[in-house]
């Protein structure tokens, strides 16, 4: 067993602990055995608020992109023949596109003199053009495009694997379309739900491009903490602790989580 | 529970077209209050989608359909208050068994209070008694069966749809669900519309069978009558398990079967093209005399045991293949000759079925 597991021992071995080790040691070793770059985090108010600000977004992102995927995902998984493949292809299909591309798409639709504003100002809906992008907001904005799919798929997999016959069932039985929808298809969707939830909130705990061109400099998550530090400072030390700090909160999220969600009934039907 | 009275079905006309393919074509079925009607056919014979039409699942493309009285053609299957027993029996897997029974309960807003006592009652029905917090996974493939079963009779309705309910099961468990589903339709006392395509369970359970083929009734009546007068080679052929030949007409009574003439009890049917149906176990060996009874004469080819009967395969004198059952008791093994001997038969002309050959 141990013998045939080894090959896939050793890629974790060297793509996972090996790096992981690596900059976690960096974070502790500076010329000597140091805990410095972990006392700056927590003493330090820019730390505190880039944390925070890190968690809010990705705490709004997931959210948006779980409102705007659930109807996507279910149109997908219960339309006939034609429609199904139409929708997952505008789903997918943005998603083969660099997210370079697409953040400088939504730069140019949220500007000042963007289309959006000059629709708004143009119906008269607003006197001045409003300020959409170099903020949060339009960081959130387009990373609920961007991390949009990252929902949509999980929750298409776990939707088209409810057997028809179930909701046809409920219908029998007396369930009216509500009725089904919520006592049968959603709880039957929920791993889909708890997958898409996990990859995106993750996707965004790290997300760089994004907030770094719409963010207008004061939109600073962790990855761009740990960027500067390294390219502005070349604090490789520094730069790793924030990564380790990162990796811990994310572990201790989804710790309380899973403490307080019956994961194993969500996940695992036994 | 036990005193609910049948809903009365009106089929008329029923038709179903899925672009150029006819699926059901014009099938009128009157379902008495209380009856046990099985849809009998071949997969691709309409049957399935004449139980979409009636659970109201399948928009029929013409025709209506009326339970008791009421024209519910258009009526969305929640609102039909027919219980449905599905083919893979379609239980909730995020439920356990006691949740699944409830559904319909608390689908029609019933009081809470009410729930525990009457799923426990249902259950109890069909031997479930204390299933209530085991999961679905827990069961075997018996016992969801019958969480199915019960789930589709909790809310009491008067008309009960099955899909091949039992064609998950093996043999022994089906042919013993088969008895317990018939003593539990009378004590319910509901309609039920059964589908399957195996005409023995359709013989065993119901009051009347109604063939299909090709999307079209073919004939509806009761068990012995279907197996005895069959009203083409079709369903002759598909009842039991009969030998098909080619058969002349002499006249009104008796038809010539490769130069034998052989009399029938009822008059033989009009038109040219005739089948002679012979069902293995009317063949008999010959005993005595005559008295009246078509004799037979041909050549044993092989006997094949079959547990409580054997089947004796035979060829008449101008080559045409036969084949006859007997029961394995040491008298009626005794009788039957070697392979390569000679076999006397007789027919009686009550048995002596002479159908028109279905066209096509």
């Amino acid at each position: 067993m141990l013998l045939l597991a080894s090959p896939a021992l050793l890629v974790v071995l060297a793509l996972v602990v090996v790096p992981v080790g690596w900059f976690l040691g960096l974070s502790v070793y500076d010329g000597g055995f140091t805990i410095e770059h972990y006392r700056r985090i927590f003493v330090e108010d820019v730390y505190w608020r880039s944390f925070a600000l890190t968690f809010r977004i990705a705490l709004v992102v997931t959210a948006g992109t779980l409102l705007l995927g659930y109807p996507v995902a279910y149109a997908a998984a219960r339309l006939a023949r034609p429609w199904d493949v139409l929708i997952l292809l505008c789903v997918v299909l943005p998603f083969w596109t660099s997210v370079l591309v697409r953040t400088y798409a939504w730069l140019v639709l949220l500007q000042r003199t963007g289309l959006v504003n000059q629709l708004l100002t143009g119906l008269d809906l607003v006197g001045e053009p409003l300020a959409l992008v170099h903020n949060e907001f339009g960081t959130v904005v387009a990373m609920v495009h961007i991390l949009l799919p990252f929902m949509v798929l999980p929750l298409y997999a776990a939707m088209k694997k409810i057997p028809d016959e179930l909701i046809l069932a409920g219908a029998s039985l007396g369930g009216g379309p509500m009725h089904v929808f919520r006592r049968v298809f959603l709880p039957l969707s929920l791993p889909g739900v708890v997958a898409g939830l996990t990859l995106v909130f993750v996707l965004c705990l790290g997300f760089y491009i994004t907030p770094e061109l719409l963010g207008g400099g004061r939109t600073i998550m962790v990855s761009m903490v740990v960027s500067r530090n390294v390219e502005l400072y070349n604090q490789w030390g520094a730069a790793s602790a924030v990564a380790g700090v990162l990796l811990l909160a994310v572990l201790a999220v989804f710790f309380v989580v899973g403490r307080f969600l019956p994961l194993d009934r969500l996940l695992g039907q036994k | 529970m036990a005193e609910a009275v049948g809903e009365r079905v009106e089929i008329s006309e029923a038709s179903k077209a899925y672009g150029p393919v006819v699926a059901l074509d014009r099938v009128s079925l009157d379902v008495a209050p209380g009856e046990f009607v099985s849809l009998l056919g071949p997969s691709g014979s309409g049957k399935t989608t004449l139980l979409g039409i009636l659970g109201g699942f399948v928009q029929p493309s013409g025709g209506s359909i009326r339970f008791g009285g009421r024209d519910v053609t258009w009526t969305p299957p929640h609102k039909r208050d027919v219980g449905i027993v599905f083919q893979n029996y379609a239980l909730f897997p995020h439920m356990s068994v006691g949740e699944n029974v409830a559904f319909p309960l608390r689908a029609r807003r019933q009081p809470r209070s009410s729930w525990g006592e009457r799923v426990r009652r249902t259950l109890a029905m069909v031997d479930l008694t204390g299933y209530e917090d085991r999961g679905i996974h827990q069961l075997s493939g018996g016992q969801r069966q019958r969480v199915a079963l019960a789930r589709a009779m909790v809310f009491e309705p008067r008309l009960i749809l099955m899909d091949e309910p039992l064609s998950a099961l093996d043999k022994q468990l089906r042919e013993a669900m088969q008895i317990e589903l018939r003593q539990l339709h009378r004590r319910l006392g509901a309609t039920i519309i059964y589908v399957t395509h195996d005409q023995r369970e359709a013989l065993t359970m119901s009051d009347r069978v109604a063939i299909l083929r090709n999307g079209r009734l073919v004939q509806i009546d009761r068990p012995d009558r279907l197996h005895d007068h069959p009203a083409d080679s079709f369903v002759a052929g598909f009842i039991g398990e009969a030998t098909l030949l080619p058969v002349a007409r002499i006249d009104d009574r008796t038809v010539s079967l490769a130069g034998t003439a052989l009399v029938t009890a009822r008059p033989v049917p009009a038109g040219a093209d005739l089948v002679l149906a012979v069902q293995t176990e009317k063949l008999l060996l010959e005993e005595g005399p005559a008295d009246g009874r078509n004799r037979l004469s041909g050549t044993v080819v092989d006997t094949v045991y079959q547990g409580e009967s054997l089947r004796v395969f035979l060829r008449l004198a101008d080559g045409t293949g036969l084949s006859l059952r007997q029961p394995s008791h040491f008298e009626a093994v005794r009788r039957i000759p070697g392979v390569g001997q000679p076999i006397a038969l007789s027919l009686h002309p009550e048995d002596t079925i002479v159908v028109p050959r279905t066209e096509g």
